[in-house]
């Protein structure tokens, strides 16, 4: 079997355990609605402005995101199956199926977020729907690639859950404000042009914590 | 080795002492004349003086984080102890430079812009650089076994090293900032700031600059020794 198979095979190998059990799926989404749900607590009646908008949505999909994403590696552990894994698959295959698994999973969440923001918040308009769209989808892939490294950092400390947001963050924040800088672009209605930038810092994100993974996975994966 | 680390013992309190006195007793004026007075920068005026102290530390910061990921990614080749703990007490250092430069840059802010606090593109930088340094050690604290340890902590300070570009080049370009150089600027935006200051000025804020750099070699060879024989004692007992 050639890299791109296995890694291919190893990302089904995750999807299809998630949907039996559904366990992370069912929590996360919970966990976006209940976080969305204190926001409008919160606001009430209140309609806030783009850039508030753009700023909530990212604060609730980063802590879902953090959630879901540091199990990537920890439900190995718990299973037991890090050694099985190790075993039969080499250290980037390993990364890149876990990269693909974590990409559909901030995909998925972020899509969630949107949609429930569009349901419950009448204001909540995306008026440059490309914008939003490619801010949504790089966004997401930015998330995976920085958080699937730390997630087997994590999985092998002895704290992990408070952890991983910790180390996480200061990681993240070129990432957020470049796409909370976007979104608010795409509620107000700009267009293409002056997001560009934006999306190229991200697109540049995504490559330099992608590239940085594959380089540093194997001290990691390795004991 | 030995020697070069006295060399830059005495040279750093040397350079430092001289900055320190240059930079507080050296009147300002509005027409210098001689190397005994500085002019007067309008938008800074008495408040200028923090350069000599406020920028050396900062660069200070950047040096000490360099030298920490490079004993990180060296421990990751060697797997040599020895580099490991070059590399936190590399960390240690610059955790100390950088809440140093965060507390002059805050108040040299406080008087010149306004408010303690502004986001500013390099205020965002420098605390992420404190949270980078905070999640460093709560990693390092959270894993008992030794080897571990190290290794993970070399990952984490290279992955977070890579987040450096966006933070000095990308970011002071996306928003805009009150530092020099940054977006919107006149004089030029850039991450290299240029340095208008007048010669006897520069040469008091490239004293400034060796001094603190020296003083940060200095420092770090008596802590990596203190270090050393703390770890060797630990392996005795053990």
């Amino acid at each position: 079997m050639n890299t791109v198979s296995a890694s291919i095979a190893l990302f089904i190998k995750d999807v299809r355990s998630e949907l039996r059990t559904r366990y992370a799926l069912n929590a996360l989404l919970m966990f976006v609605v209940t976080s969305v749900s204190t926001i409008l607590f919160a606001l009430r009646s209140e309609q806030p402005g783009a850039q508030t908008f753009a700023g909530m949505f990212w604060v609730v999909v980063f802590f879902t995101a953090m959630s879901g994403l540091s199990r990537s590696f920890v439900a190995e552990a718990e299973r037991g199956t890090t050694l099985v894994l190790q075993l039969v698959a080499d250290s980037s295959v390993v990364l890149a199926g876990k990269l693909l698994a974590n990409c559909a999973l901030t995909l998925l969440l972020t899509t969630a977020v949107t949609i429930l923001y569009l349901i419950v918040f009448p204001n909540f308009a995306i008026i440059s729907v490309d914008i939003f769209v490619l801010t949504l989808v790089l966004g997401s892939l930015g998330f995976a690639s920085a958080g699937t490294l730390l997630a087997a950092i994590i999985a092998k400390a002895n704290v992990r859950g408070t952890l991983y947001p910790v180390l996480a963050f200061p990681v993240l924040i070129p990432l957020l404000m470049t796409v909370m800088n976007a979104t608010t672009l795409a509620l107000d209605g700009a267009p293409l042009i002056d997001a560009v930038t934006d999306l190229q810092v991200m697109a540049g994100y995504i490559l330099v914590m992608t590239g940085g993974s594959f380089l540093l996975f194997e001290y990691v994966w390795n004991d | 080795m030995e020697r070069l680390i006295r060399i830059a013992k005495y040279s750093s309190i040397v350079l430092i002492t001289f900055t320190l006195m240059a930079g507080i007793a050296i009147p300002m004026v509005s027409a210098p004349q001689g190397f005994f007075e500085f002019p007067i920068i309008p938008g800074l005026e008495q408040k200028a003086r923090n350069i000599f102290y406020h920028v050396p530390v900062a660069w200070t910061t950047v040096v000490a984080f360099l030298t920490s990921m490079f004993f990180g990614l060296r421990y990751l080749r060697s797997k040599n102890s020895e580099d490991d703990i070059r590399s936190v007490v590399a960390a240690g250092l610059g955790f100390l430079f950088c809440s140093l430069a965060t507390i002059t840059g805050s108040l040299w802010a406080k008087f010149n812009w306004g408010s303690f606090w502004n986001w500013d593109p390099r205020e965002t930088s420098i605390f992420a650089l404190l949270l980078i340094y905070g999640a460093y050690f709560a990693l390092r604290s959270a894993i008992d076994e030794e080897e571990r340890r190290a290794k993970l902590s070399a990952v984490y300070s290279a992955i977070a090293g890579l987040t450096v570009p966006f933070f000095i080049f990308v970011l002071p370009r996306l928003v805009g900032g009150l530092h020099p150089g940054a977006k919107g600027d006149p004089s030029g935006s850039g991450p290299v700031v240029q340095f208008k200051m007048a010669p006897n000025m520069l040469v008091v804020f490239f004293a400034g600059l060796i001094g603190y750099t020296l003083f940060f070699v200095w420092i770090f060879s008596v802590r990596v020794r203190v270090e050393q024989h703390l770890y060797h004692l630990s392996q005795k007992e053990s």
